[in-house]
């Protein structure tokens, strides 16, 4: 009984310092936000006070709705909200797709290389993620091997040359690239707790390697899949710096527009009903992910 | 008739002869043992029949037909494996369904297949939980049903009880042979448990280093062991060192332990020459003591001290000294009201058996 509650109070004290963090850092200024996109904006940023003396006994509050009316039925927001959908999608296809492969040889490799091969996946981290964008901009850049190597290519088949860089072509590769790890890694812990001999048995009682594949391996990774798509879609969606450095016109996305209302057109109140929406966005497609994966039994396993 | 032919097949893994050169015929509705210590190659032999391990050299032949290089799911055999290797994001019903599902059996067809297995295995309530919901013995079960829905031709089981406490693993001896029984799938079973593998089989390939050291019935086996490390291995057993004195048609007499000496009948003689050194093998259980000589025309009897004993309930086993400081084993059964004979430490006693209850093993 007293131990019981010396666990408890331990339990307590050790878990205050997170709680003070999340809410200094989290959610107070995720209420901050929402109470500024409620707000009128100020003439040079910032918001308009709250309370307006006009006048001697006229006083005006300033709260308003605007915000949310221009934003949900401006088009182009909505277009920004749809790319960055669709462009994280895409990159968290791509990491899945080339994740899978690379996260199963290391989970199967022998394991003193193991320790190795996920050394170099984490790597990169140890370099700054700007440099690295900047790496890429001269990889793609027209004066690379690569974009000569592919505008020869290309050109074989009768295309112009294309300009690599400053596209959506090199957002989806800079933002591939760097959430790659992020989906390894997750991938990594789910399939090397594999048992071997479980895909045996499936092979055993008749199924080809494909269908011992589909029907066993996939399945028994979904968290891990789920992790790591997570990992993948929700940073993705919101990054500003990826289209800013290596992107055009067209391959803008949700974050840079919150930035600009920010820092540029000086519009913060529609700034926080823009990330309000991001996050919305980002909260109703994993809870759809989540409630599809529950009822079709992919968790099942996973909380075992 | 032979359901399975192995021929001259051999295993390198790094650098070591895994299994070495191994020939064995496999008969229909047998229950087939492989028995050894670990290591001794019987679980890569069992991966090879299935088919996860390709042999360097040799061939597995099914019905007379080469199935040496088919994937596992081409071979009509299924395999237990010591970790049941269940579905676990399966109900008991998908994992037997799972067979049926792959050979594309048509949908009620399916169903009452399933069913059926999931009756003779007393598992139709659990019909829709996972595995991670049932006891060991459960799991067991459906692991069986599983590899039996389909009626493969061979069933091969990896140390399947190992891993159940020994009361459950008693009634699944029962079990298995029943089902074996019932349902004439040939069973080849790969364990290093001594007693399991006598009282299961009806054949034993006892295994050590990579080849099978001999290959007869469990009475055969327990018996008339032929070499010196299958009488080790089987149960307990008494092994001295002896030597060929004489032979006489098949009468050969051995000086065993150095002071032992009499004549004992032996079917061949071919590879035996006088002078031959061995061992002298034989069961604590066919060795008696008494206080006093027996007096018995057929026995061998010779003195000794007892050194110490070991009280097993439904018997006693007794060490003794032979003059010269030899030990011998002897199982003294405890099938009296009281106790038969009680022996203090040192005391004398006569110790007597049947030579012909032993055997001679050729060094």
């Amino acid at each position: 009984m007293s131990y019981n509650l010396f666990k408890l109070t331990e339990k307590r004290i050790l878990s205050t310092p997170p709680i003070i963090y999340l809410v200094v850092l989290f959610l107070i200024p995720t209420l901050i936000m929402i109470f500024i996109a409620f707000r009128e904006p100020g003439e040079y940023g910032g918001v308009a006070p709250l309370i307006q003396h006009i006048g001697k006994s006229v006083t005006k509050i300033n709260l308003t709705f605007d915000s949310f009316k221009f934003a949900l039925t401006s088009e182009f927001i909505w277009q920004l909200c749809l790319r960055s959908v669709k462009y994280s999608l895409i990159t968290t296809f791509c990491c899945l797709m080339l994740g899978y492969p690379l996260a199963s040889l290391i989970a199967k490799s022998q394991k003193k290389h193991r320790d190795v091969l996920l050394l170099l996946v984490i790597i990169p981290f140890w370099s700054c993620f700007l440099i690295r964008i900047y790496a890429w901009m001269i990889i793609l850049g027209p004066q690379s091997g690569v974009s000569h190597i592919i505008n020869v290519i290309i050109g074989l088949f009768g295309y112009q040359p294309a300009n690599l860089l400053y596209s959506s072509f090199a957002v989806i590769v800079c933002l591939v690239y760097i959430n790659l790890p992020f989906m390894v890694l997750p991938l990594y812990a789910n399939l090397e707790k594999h048992d071997e001999a479980i895909i045996e048995a499936s092979r055993d009682l008749g199924a080809t390697r494909l269908q011992s594949f589909l029907q066993i391996t996939i399945p028994l990774s979904l968290p891990g899949i789920l992790a790591g798509s997570a990992l993948v879609f929700i940073p993705s969606i919101g990054m500003f710096v990826v289209p800013e450095l290596v992107g055009n016109n067209c391959s803008l996305m949700i974050g840079n527009l919150i930035k600009q209302q920010f820092l540029q057109t000086m519009n913060w109140p529609l700034g926080s009903v823009t990330a309000i929406i991001m996050t919305l966005i980002v909260l109703g497609i994993s809870l759809l992910v989540g409630s599809i994966a529950r009822r079709t039994g992919g968790l099942k396993y996973a909380t075992k | 008739m032979a359901i399975l032919e192995i021929k001259n097949i051999s295993k390198v893994f790094e650098d070591n002869l895994v299994v070495d050169n191994i020939s064995l015929n496999i008969n229909q509705k047998e229950f087939f043992t492989l028995l050894g210590p670990s290591g001794c190659g019987k679980t890569t032999l069992l991966r090879m029949i299935a088919g996860f391990t390709k042999p360097d050299s040799g061939i597995i032949l099914l019905d007379g037909i080469d199935i040496t290089n088919l994937p596992p799911e081409k071979r009509p055999l299924h395999t237990i494996f010591q970790s049941y290797a269940l579905f676990p994001h399966m109900t008991v019903f998908d994992n037997i369904a799972f067979p049926l599902k792959m050979a594309k059996w048509n949908k009620s067809k399916l169903i009452e297949q399933v069913e059926e297995l999931l009756e003779d295995v007393q598992l139709t309530k659990f019909a829709h939980r996972y595995p991670h919901e049932l006891s060991g013995g459960q799991k067991q079960r459906v692991a069986i049903a599983r590899s039996l829905v389909d009626r493969p031709r061979i069933l091969l089981l990896d140390e399947p009880l190992s891993a159940l406490d020994a009361r459950l693993r008693e009634h699944m001896h029962v079990e298995l042979v029943k089902l074996q029984e019932e349902t004439g799938v040939t069973f080849i079973y790969v364990t290093h448990d001594q007693s399991e593998a006598l009282a299961l089989s009806s054949r034993i390939a006892v295994m050590n280093l990579g080849k099978v050291e001999q290959l007869d019935t469990p009475q055969d086996v327990y018996s008339k062991p032929e070499t010196y490390f299958v009488a080790d291995f089987l149960g307990k057993c008494n092994l001295l060192s002896a030597e060929v004195l004489a032979i006489n048609h098949n009468i050969i007499t051995l000086k065993v332990a150095d002071i032992l000496e009499f004549d004992l009948i032996i079917d061949e003689v071919e590879n035996i020459i006088v002078g031959q050194k061995g061992w002298y093998s034989i069961r604590p259980e066919k060795v008696k003591a008494k206080r006093q000589d027996p007096d018995d025309e057929d026995l061998f009897s010779v003195k000794a001290t007892v050194k110490g004993y070991y009280y097993y309930g439904d018997g006693t086993l007794y060490e003794f000294l032979l003059a010269n400081g030899t030990k011998i084993q002897s199982m003294l059964s405890n099938n009296k009201a009281t106790q038969a004979s009680f022996f203090n430490d040192n005391s004398d006693v006569i110790i007597a058996f049947e030579p012909e209850s032993g055997n001679f093993l050729v060094r």
